[in-house]
């Protein structure tokens, strides 16, 4: 069918001076003979040029002094003004610092500990038992970080909050500590909400994986000798390298656009020095005090270094682990 | 698994305890929080006061779930809530497996570039004040429909569903063409009633995502009590006393609670915003398990 459309194509450029429009045709054929499909997907491109695409083109906006009044074409031009203005704001290092401060311990920690704890999981005897871990495992990844927010103040409170009656009865601490009214406790309460929250969720993809390596590597070196530990290690490890590569990808390329949704429920006037990250940052120039253009570059400024940075992590995995996601 | 034999050797049954009882840790530290606040959501509100709640109310009461279901602010919330669960998650499953069929046809024309402009919006946004001036060109800001449309289509969804596409047989299209099936006649009738899995898969990402959200809610329509969602309303609930229980000592503390919204009201509402999804979960768990492996593989 295709080859012979093609060898009509040819015959008619030797016999007329049109070629582009007899290729045309072939296209409009090839679209009504799959309307339905056209039919089916167009609808859903041209969503996502609207909510996906024009946004990017809002890019504009930060090298103008924008003003919502007035049309494109009568915005004030001022170049890279507000990329100047960004880089000389002490607030943009310390929110930079922030970020990077609580997405690098939630990388570290959202990754061992989901590793580790589908590991364990694997090993664990008893069907039901096992069943019985995981679906609870679960249960937080479920709630609203609203409702994670007010759970997790209510378990820090000084008065009957589970972690300090705890830490006080091992006689660990000797006065209860206000864990959320202090700056240097931000970072650590968010890294172990997101491990409380998502650990059991972040497993699943590891279990999947574990669940595909060959029983018969399992037999061999119980056969050698070898234990539990070194059956993790040397087999069950390796075994799911693959799929920790391609998430380690990802995961870096979300290194700086890490959202704001746990930093907002969690935060409280006392602690934004530690609690603002470049997300809060652009919500707070950009819309609540209408700096449009300000808090676009600051978007912007996040969108284009996680490019990067997943770019780079790619091009470091190709290279070391034969990995990669692109 | 299989041989016993080997496996009873003494470090193996001291992993096996060891591993037992890490488990059940973890059981512990994930559950005692909820329970927690069922406890004191079902304890009479000024004894919470006194403290020293913890698996167990200690003057049991339904008092503090009446309060909350008479908050007319809570029942709209309620209401919108469940619209938006509701309509957003059918319109994204129709979505979802409308464009992951075409993009599973090998012989579509625009498979590939459809393909790749879904993908990239998983990497490349125009971030929150582009997003937010184009809801503004739109007028979307202070509606119903903000809650919708922009999530529309979901580049994750639609390559779960074609990656569970991809794995059913071709010959079942195949002799439904032969038929004289069209490709809408396809989907329809023979791809959708074989993406039942996936497709409560994704129903329960969608209406998770719908109900737990409160992001839309507070940048767009925080001031139209009509419109305004579940999450925030118990985000202002929680929030308002939080902060100002933040700022006064420890002794005023109780009082202030007491006067403002009391602590085991909050936990009610807290209770009650979150029972619908830990009834759906357990029974979809089989479903989103694959579901998130398929993800995993082809995104």
């Amino acid at each position: 069918m295709k080859t012979l459309s093609a060898q009509a194509d040819t015959r008619n450029v030797s016999a007329t001076p049109e070629p582009p429009k007899q290729r045309k045709k072939g296209i409009w054929r090839t679209v009504v003979r799959q309307r339905y499909l056209y039919m089916m997907s167009v609808p859903f491109v041209i969503w996502l040029f609207v909510f996906n695409y024009l946004p990017i083109w809002g890019w504009t906006m930060a090298f103008q002094n924008y003003k919502p009044s007035k049309s494109f074409f009568e915005q004030e031009w001022v170049g890279l003004k507000h990329f100047v203005d960004l880089f000389q704001d002490e607030r943009f290092y310390l929110v930079l610092r922030n970020t990077l401060a609580m997405s690098v311990m939630g990388l570290i920690a959202g990754f061992v500990i989901p590793i580790a704890f589908a590991i364990f999981l694997n090993e664990l005897r008893g069907k039901y038992f096992k069943r019985t871990v995981q679906t609870i495992s679960y249960l937080p990844h479920f709630v609203s970080w609203v409702v994670v927010a007010g759970i997790v103040t209510k378990m820090l409170s000084i008065d009957g909050g589970i972690v300090n009656e705890v830490l006080l009865a091992l006689h660990i601490i000797d006065e209860p500590i206000q864990f959320m009214a202090q700056g240097k406790w931000f970072w650590g309460i968010v890294t172990v909400s997101d491990v409380w929250k998502e650990t059991g969720w972040n497993a699943i993809i590891y279990l999947a994986a574990i669940a595909g390596i060959d029983r018969e590597l399992y037999e061999a070196a119980k056969v050698d000798g070898a234990g539990r530990f070194r059956q993790m290690w040397n087999i069950t490890l390796p075994g799911i390298r693959t799929t920790i590569s391609v998430l380690l990808i990802m995961s870096i390329g979300h290194l700086i656009g890490i959202g704001f949704e746990k930093q907002f429920q969690l935060s409280n006037s006392l602690v934004t020095d530690y609690s603002e990250v470049l997300d809060l940052y652009a919500l707070n120039y950009g819309i609540n005090i209408s700096r449009f253009s300000y808090g676009t570059a600051i978007s912007m400024f996040t969108s284009i270094v996680s490019i990067i940075l997943l770019l780079t992590a790619n091009g470091i995995m190709k290279k070391t682990t034969k990995e990669s996601i692109m | 698994m299989a041989s016993k034999a080997f496996d009873s050797t003494k470090s193996d049954r001291i992993f096996d305890v060891f591993n037992f009882i890490i488990m059940t840790i973890i059981m512990v530290i994930t559950l005692y929080p909820f329970l927690n606040v069922l406890a004191i959501s079902l304890n009479d509100s000024t004894d919470t006061v006194r403290g020293g709640i913890y698996l167990w109310p200690r003057e049991f009461t339904w008092e503090n779930y009446k309060t909350i279901f008479s908050y007319s602010s809570l029942i709209q919330g309620f209401k919108i809530t469940i619209l938006r669960t509701l309509s957003g998650t059918v319109l994204g499953l129709l979505s979802g497996s409308m464009l992951a069929y075409t993009l599973s046809r090998q012989d579509f024309k625009s498979r590939k570039f459809i393909s790749t402009f879904l993908a990239l919006t998983m990497y490349v946004s125009g971030g929150l004040v582009p997003t937010y001036m184009l809801m503004r060109h739109l007028d979307l800001i202070g509606t119903f429909w903000i809650y919708i449309l922009p999530g529309i289509v979901s580049a994750f969804n639609v390559f779960v569903i074609r990656s569970f596409i991809d794995g059913l047989p071709y010959a079942l299209q195949e002799s439904a063409t032969l038929d004289g099936a069209n490709d809408f006649t396809i989907y329809y009738k023979v791809i959708l009633p074989l993406c039942k899995p996936v497709l409560a898969t994704i129903a329960l990402f969608l209406a998770v995502g719908q109900w737990n959200s409160w992001f839309d809610t507070y940048l767009y329509n925080g001031n139209k009590p009509h419109l305004t969602t579940l999450q925030f309303e118990l985000m202002k609930i929680l929030q308002s006393t939080n902060q100002g229980a933040n700022m006064i000592n420890a002794n005023d503390m109780a009082n202030q609670m007491a006067q403002v919204s009391p602590e085991s009201i909050k936990m009610a509402i807290t209770i009650v915003v979150t029972l619908p999804i830990l009834f759906v979960y357990p029974f979809l768990q089989r479903y989103f398990v694959s579901g998130m492996t398929l993800g995993a593989v082809k995104a």
